[in-house]
């Protein structure tokens, strides 16, 4: 089922989490609401979960074109994965799972076998059936989370909303049930969107990414074009760890120290900031032309998938840079070396704004 | 050794100040035979009184639990105008007097009164009958059930009825589904405190019972009227009546508590 967002507002007393934000979601796609805390992407999904409701006179959320206001709420099935599971405590994992299915009116009820049938298909899918009887409480955080997914399940919800649902999973865990929920989705096609801080999550799992800053959308994109084609500063330095120069526009280049990057199009004089990624730097021994910044080495670390070394530039900048294994080795340089550091490539961002 | 001194001090102070009494009740009562008790207790007045204490309790004690379930609900769940405002005048009934809370009821029932009159030329008494003391009796029984349950929804969150609100469930079956099973102990607690504050109440029953004897007093109004006309034998009988209560109501609280670490 297809969702759009369109020109939502929602205050709460003084502080707006969202101003103005218009969202699509395709039929069967699975979409990362990004950004960090207090940007409003919680809110979101709860408005489109219809558990918030946008502020009146703004706009309002559409299932498949039909606004959500207008449709009574047996008809939302909105599967939702509350952060904290919100699990009922009372009920074992088994009845936790049928819960929406007893709920429904007598007519449209499975019969019992038929609720326990379902039930055990979906504890099978989250490898738990031997625990259907357990409490919540007598659950590790991971399977609380699987059982939460299941319950959501059980209505064949239309969209599948989750808040944060590996936020309080530690690392290990996290990756698995990650990968987990991306095979689970390619099965089951169900429209997901799913709510997190954490960048390595929304690239590695999503479709699509839409980040979020101060209530607004900052940008919508696949992984590969928020990643690579940052429509601002703010997506860049979220999307992972960057290395800030501040520079000068000067004659369609941007000037930093001894580097000048071409910058066409960009108003003469302008202050810029150049944004660039620790794996779009590389370090040279000796200068070739006036194109690199010198620099002193801080600190090698190379028990890793790359090797980081820190740098810090001749204009006082602290620098990461990320070499692959093959590329150190050609340059092994040590702690206290001089070096030069030079990009490869950079974004440059004219100085309107500020972290 | 500090820890037996300790021991020894706390048990003696209770033996002092709670076994011997109680005790002395039943000591008291049975001192002159079986005989003599069953016929105090069983005598029509005590009867009356106990029947009276039993109807009292069994209309304010509901009425509170709707009332105590419909207010911990709009405090713990919305946030309106007037709800600090309501939070303490739940806690009112705690702190007046009763005898005050009995001398309020007079001035707004009394013949004398506001209302009173007024009820009285349409043949509804409310002071000095049964309404009256019905009244005082939900009054100082107000306060249990919404003070157990409001701490209790509130640290519980309202993301499970969401839960379920989502997953198709409407808005009786959400309460009747998770709402009521995660707070059924604290509401069960609640009700035993007024079972037990509801069969002890003296001081605002007594303001506005007026002890007609078989019609309007209580059992404890009625242990009173026995121990000043010197009828110590008849009073201590229906005294153990309510010390029997008394003893139920703590088992029944023990087990509860018990019941609900198991749970947790």
């Amino acid at each position: 089922m297809s969702i759009e967002v369109r020109n939502v507002s929602k205050t709460f007393g003084d502080f707006a989490a969202l101003r103005d934000v218009s969202i699509e979601v395709k039929a069967g796609e699975l979409v990362a609401l990004l950004g960090p805390s207090g940007s409003g992407k919680t809110t979101l999904l709860r408005t489109i979960a219809g558990l918030e409701t946008p502020d009146p006179g703004s706009g309002d959320v559409l299932f498949e074109g039909r606004p959500l206001s207008e449709l009574p709420e047996p008809e939302r099935k909105v599967g939702f994965v509350f952060q904290h599971y919100a699990l009922f405590r009372h009920m074992t994992v088994f009845e936790n799972v049928a819960f929406g299915l007893r709920v429904r009116p007598r007519a449209v009820r499975p019969s019992e076998t038929g609720i326990r049938d379902r039930v055990t298909a979906l504890l099978q899918l989250i490898q738990m059936e031997n625990l259907a009887r357990r409490l919540p409480s007598q659950l590790s955080g991971g399977q609380r989370q699987r059982v939460a997914l299941a319950r959501a399940l059980a209505i064949e919800p239309r969209v599948l909303l989750l808040d944060e649902p590996f936020g309080a999973l530690d690392a290990r865990v996290r990756q698995d049930l990650r990968r987990w929920l991306r095979r689970l989705h390619d099965e089951m096609h169900v429209t997901s969107i799913l709510v997190t801080h954490d960048q390595d999550e929304a690239l590695e799992v999503a479709d699509r990414i839409v980040v979020m800053n101060r209530a607004r959308v900052e940008q919508t994109g696949t992984p590969d074009e928020v990643f690579h084609n940052p429509a601002s500063e703010f997506v860049m330095d979220f999307l992972g760890h960057v290395n800030l120069f501040h520079g000068r526009v000067e004659s369609g280049r941007t000037v930093i120290g001894g580097v000048a990057l071409e910058s066409p199009g960009q108003p003469e004089g302008a202050r810029a900031r150049v944004l660039v990624r620790p794996h779009q730097l590389q370090i040279e021994r000796a200068v070739e032309g006036q194109t690199a910044l010198r620099a002193r080495v801080v600190r090698v670390q190379s028990a890793g998938p790359v090797v980081r070394i820190e740098v810090r530039s001749e204009t006082g900048e602290t620098l990461r840079v990320d070499l692959s294994h093959d590329a150190y080795e050609l340059t092994p340089v040590q702690r206290g070396d001089e070096v030069f550091v030079k990009p490869r490539e950079a974004r440059v961002f004219l100085e309107d704004y500020s972290i | 050794m500090m820890r037996a001194l300790l021991l020894a001090v706390t048990a003696l102070f209770l033996g002092l100040f709670l076994a011997l009494p109680l005790a002395a009740i039943f000591g008291e009562a049975l001192r002159r035979g079986w005989g003599v008790y069953w016929a105090a207790v069983t005598e029509p007045a005590a009867l009356a009184a106990v029947r009276l204490t039993l109807f009292a309790a069994a209309v304010a004690v509901p009425l509170n639990l709707v009332f105590g379930l419909a207010a911990a609900w709009a405090v713990a769940r919305f946030r309106f105008p007037g709800r600090s405002a309501l939070v303490t005048l739940i806690d009112l009934p705690l702190a007046v007097s009763p005898v005050v809370t009995g001398l309020m009821y007079m001035l707004v029932f009394g013949l004398q009164g506001w209302l009173g009159p007024w009820l009285w030329e349409r043949g509804i008494e409310v002071v000095f009958a049964v309404p009256g003391i019905i009244l005082a009796t939900i009054f100082v029984t107000l306060p249990f059930v919404a003070r157990e349950l409001i701490p209790l929804l509130e640290e519980q969150g309202e993301e499970e009825e969401q839960a379920a609100r989502l997953l198709g469930a409407g808005a009786w079956q959400t309460f009747r589904r998770v709402t009521l099973p995660n707070v059924r102990w604290a509401l069960l607690y609640g009700v035993i405190l007024s079972v037990a504050r509801a069969f002890g109440e003296f001081g605002a029953v007594s303001v506005v019972s007026g002890h007609i004897r078989g019609r309007t007093n209580t059992a404890p109004l009625h242990i009173e009227i026995l121990y000043n006309e010197y009828n110590f034998a008849g009073a201590f009988a229906v005294a153990t009546l309510l010390a029997l209560t008394a003893l139920g109501t703590l088992a029944a609280r023990a087990a509860l508590e018990w019941r609900t670490r198991e749970a947790v």
